[in-house]
């Protein structure tokens, strides 16, 4: 597990060629799941990310915050690429996932492996079941059994079988909100992501439904990497191993969740903490 | 002050009342419609008119039966040719469009939307007519698809639209391409509402006449294929109408009354169905 | 994949405009080059002596229609605010459904009511009031047929009247709701505060619904042909029969004999054609800057 305090760009060693699959022994032996170096990011004419770099650690929690439109939302999207579905957008500079950079990948396998939910829940129109199958579908699993298996076990990994496991074919939109946001969590499980994006999750949900959705994410670390944007610093002190501060487009700093909230580098995450500014 | 006043409540009370007697005369103008042809169509439509053809002119008798199914054939023809067509143009506009070709698509689609019908009937002639060298209902069939376009495709646009983009989004985020997304469930979510469009569009042109007149044209028997003159209820109507013979007019009505229906309960239906809306788009 | 699908039928309805404009252009060479704009100034329409001019038809058309907006402008106009500003809510969305439903009625049906309803009604009832009562104007004398411009005028106040209604109505009811209630506020009562404030507001898109009602009434062919009397002839009488370019065209189309003969009525398609586009445009801008002004009311 590499130490991480000042954000530091990887320097290749002079002299020595890396291959793709060199990085990617890399970044797994150090425990890295995503690298982000010198990310900037562009609507249109204007800057929204500014030369933003840090290091997700496999298996981790790492939570993400900041005031209002500080850039922490626009910066998860980069990271399955879901900035591409809105024109006029421009990302430049690195993000790497296992070591190979993801502009580069094919981008329908990236957000098989990077799964994202969003901040208000958005269940298709359609069954629980047809929902939480929908990603196997469209990848490519239509063996009943196989998927039937596997919605099951997503519906408990999000910890939501056991309130549905009898009404499975319901429309989704009969749920209520935190049930609905479990479905959408369970639907992303299904494709077995290897990062799971989560922007705001529990902004429009009650502290009950909260604290569910919270519970379910310590469960998940073991098989699944967890990024969370969250506007609740309560949510990322519960909740989260590391924990990045944003601040105006700028990363402002980046550390173990400990020293963020007990210990701050900077000034500004320390007014931002005490609540001197929203 | 006083006299003032109560003259503009006055005017107030005689404006309301006015305006009011225009909607209504103008309400009222699609119930003497609906009730002269109702009276006199229903008394005249009997099992003959349904299923006989046209009697030789100046007999009595006979019915309409080849302008049913000619119809029934022209409308076929259109919504091959005019539903697809304006289906596909409207998720390229909803879902894909770049900025100049989506202007030059929309203006196409609005200025084909204002052609006078008679002017389709022209074109349809020039193009299909013309090289054929004998009217059919294929060049009629076509008028009218060409007819539907602008009204499938603003209708398709608009209901793709208004498929709210968080589902859009969830579909792409879990590894969907873009036309899967669309297909799986931007479309699935708004069918519903699609299909009814497409139904009023064709109910729009199922009262065309002009266009057929010298497309389609006219037969006083079965017309069998579809490269043949076709008999349709509209210009039959039309016809039997500016004709000299009692029992043609008496036909006239009859069929006024079949198609007038077909059309309202076309409408009607299509409201109904459009005013409930599915979950997926509320909101 | 699927994205050059439908960008192949978007521009499949590119194309078909595109061709349409082209064979109107082309299938009218022959009158265009015997002719030339004085087509659109000849009084007549000689198939024997193959002297075709389109006057006596564009007579026709704009005094129908004409007539048909003096009729329909008030009424729609009035129908609208009713149904906008006055009426309530409930009523008001009803009796908009059934002024749309009007609009649904195909040309033929309202051609054959007007065949045997209208035109005995205008010839034993309101041609002789009018005749008696204002026979002094050129335009109330001559022999009452029942058929004629009035009769086809009427028709087309019947078919343009839903368009002009359910687009002042939208364009009313797109005025922003401050606009009224400051009118209100300041004790004007309801009839004053709709028809000084919230009607100016919304003059642009009534304009806008006039000139598409005028474009509907251009083209309209089946129930004009029926009761105009077909007759191309130029009359100072709204009593007298006449004759409109679309219904021309659809009389005449499969009788011509002669190249010359068909193409002139092709370009009398091509002209129709023009004037309608340009003028559905103008509509359309005016619509569009009206709607766009103000917040739609719920």
């Amino acid at each position: 597990m590499g130490k991480v305090t000042e954000p530091e760009v990887i320097i290749g060693v002079p002299g020595y060629e890396r291959t793709a699959e060199d990085a990617e022994k890399e970044a797994r032996e150090s425990g890295l799941k995503v690298a982000v170096n010198r990310l900037n990011f562009f609507y249109g004419p204007r800057q929204v990310l500014f030369d933003v770099s840090l290091r997700i650690l496999e298996r981790k929690i790492t939570a993400l915050i900041g005031p209002s439109g500080c850039g922490k939302s626009t910066f998860l999207r980069t990271l399955n690429r879901m900035h591409e579905t809105v024109r006029g957008t421009r990302a430049e500079g690195e993000v790497l996932l296992d070591g190979r950079n993801i502009f580069e990948m094919d981008v329908v396998n990236l957000r098989r492996r990077v799964g994202m939910v969003f901040q208000k829940s958005n269940p298709f129109p359609k069954s629980i079941f047809e929902n939480v199958a929908y990603g196997l579908k469209v990848n490519g699993t239509t063996r009943r059994v196989q998927v039937a298996e596997v919605v099951e076990k997503s519906l408990i990994r999000a910890a939501l079988w056991d309130e549905v496991k009898d009404h499975l074919h319901k429309s989704a939109y009969a749920l209520s909100g935190g049930q609905q946001q479990r479905l959408c969590i369970a639907r992303a499980l299904a494709i077995d992501p290897e990062v799971l994006l989560l922007d705001e999750p529990c902004s429009a949900l009650d502290p009950i439904a909260t604290a569910k959705i919270e519970e379910l994410l310590f469960a998940l670390i073991g098989s699944c990497t967890i990024i969370i944007v969250t506007h609740n610093m309560q949510q990322a002190a519960r909740v989260a191993d590391q924990t990045g501060f944003f601040l105006m487009g700028k990363l402002i700093e980046f550390n173990k969740t400990d020293i963020i909230f007990k210990n701050p580098a900077r000034k500004e995450t320390e007014d931002y903490i005490t609540g001197r500014f929203g | 002050m006083n006299s003032r006043l109560g003259w503009r409540k006055f005017v107030n009370a005689f404006m309301l009342t006015l305006t009011g007697l225009c909607a209504l005369l103008s309400v009222s103008v699609l119930l003497i419609v609906l009730g002269y042809l109702g009276w006199n169509g229903w008394q005249y439509l009997t099992w003959t008119f349904l299923t006989h053809l046209p009697a030789a002119v100046g007999e009595t008798g006979g019915g309409m039966a080849n302008a049913i199914i000619g119809s029934g054939k022209l409308l076929l023809v259109a919504a091959v040719t005019g539903i697809p067509t304006g289906l596909l143009g409207g998720i390229y506009l909803a879902e894909f469009g770049g900025k100049t070709f989506t202007f030059m698509v929309r203006y196409s689609a609005d200025l084909l939307n204002g052609v006078p019908s008679i002017v389709m009937g022209i074109f349809a002639y020039t193009v299909v007519v013309l090289p054929m060298r004998h009217f059919s209902a294929l060049a009629g069939g076509l008028a009218l698809g060409i007819m539907l376009i602008p009204i499938v495709l603003r209708s398709t646009e608009d209901f793709l639209r208004a498929v709210p983009n968080p589902l859009r989004e969830g579909a792409l985020a879990l590894g969907a391409s873009k036309w899967k997304a669309i297909a799986t469930i931007v479309i699935p979510a708004s069918i519903r509402a699609i299909a009814t469009g497409s139904l009023l569009a064709l109910a729009r042109v199922a009262g065309e006449t002009a266009p057929l007149l010298f497309t389609s044209f006219n037969n006083q028997f079965w017309s069998h294929g579809f490269n043949q003159p076709t008999a349709s209820l509209p210009v039959m109507i039309y016809e039997y109408a500016i004709s000299p013979y009692p029992d043609w007019h008496r036909q006239a009505w009859a069929a006024g009354f079949i198609l007038l229906m077909l059309v309202l309960i076309a409408n009607v239906g299509a409201r109904l169905i459009l005013s409930r809306k599915s979950p997926a788009l509320r909101g | 994949m699927a994205h050059l699908i439908t960008l192949a039928f978007a521009a499949v309805i590119v194309l078909i405009t595109a061709l349409l404009v082209y064979q109107l252009w082309i299938h009218s060479a022959l009158p265009r080059q015997r002719f030339g704009w004085r087509f659109l100034v000849t009084n007549a329409w000689d198939p024997v002596f193959e002297n075709f001019g389109a006057l006596p038809f564009i007579f026709g058309t704009l005094v129908t229609s004409a007539v048909s907006l003096i009729l329909a402008l008030p009424l729609g106009v009035g129908a609208a605010i009713f149904l906008a500003e006055l009426a309530p809510p409930r009523i008001s969305q009803r009796l908009a459904f059934v002024v749309e439903l009007l609009a649904a009625v195909p040309s033929v049906i309202l051609g054959l009511l007007g065949i045997f309803l209208l035109v005995p009604f205008l010839r034993t009832e309101v041609e002789p009031f009018l005749k008696s009562t204002l026979g002094f104007l050129p335009l109330f004398q001559g022999q009452l047929y029942g058929i004629g411009l009035l009769a086809a005028s009427v028709i087309l106040t019947i078919m343009i009247i839903p368009f002009i209604i359910s687009i002042s109505r939208e364009v009313l009811l797109a005025v922003p709701v401050d606009q009224r209630e400051a009118a209100l506020a300041l004790g004007a009562t309801r009839w004053e505060a709709t028809w000084r404030v919230v009607v100016p507001y919304a003059k642009t898109g009534i304009y806008g619904s006039i000139f598409l009602a005028l474009a509907r009434a251009l083209g309209e062919t089946m129930a004009v042909t029926m009761v105009i009397g077909n007759d191309p002839r130029i009359s100072s009488s709204l009593f007298a029969p006449g004759y409109t370019i679309a219904a021309v065209i659809a009389n005449e189309f499969t009788e011509a004999t002669g190249n010359l003969y068909l193409q002139s009525l092709i370009e009398l398609g091509l002209v129709l054609f023009l004037v309608t586009i340009i003028i559905n445009a103008l509509a359309r801008l005016l619509i569009v800057v009206t709607t766009r002004q103000g917040t739609a009311r719920p």
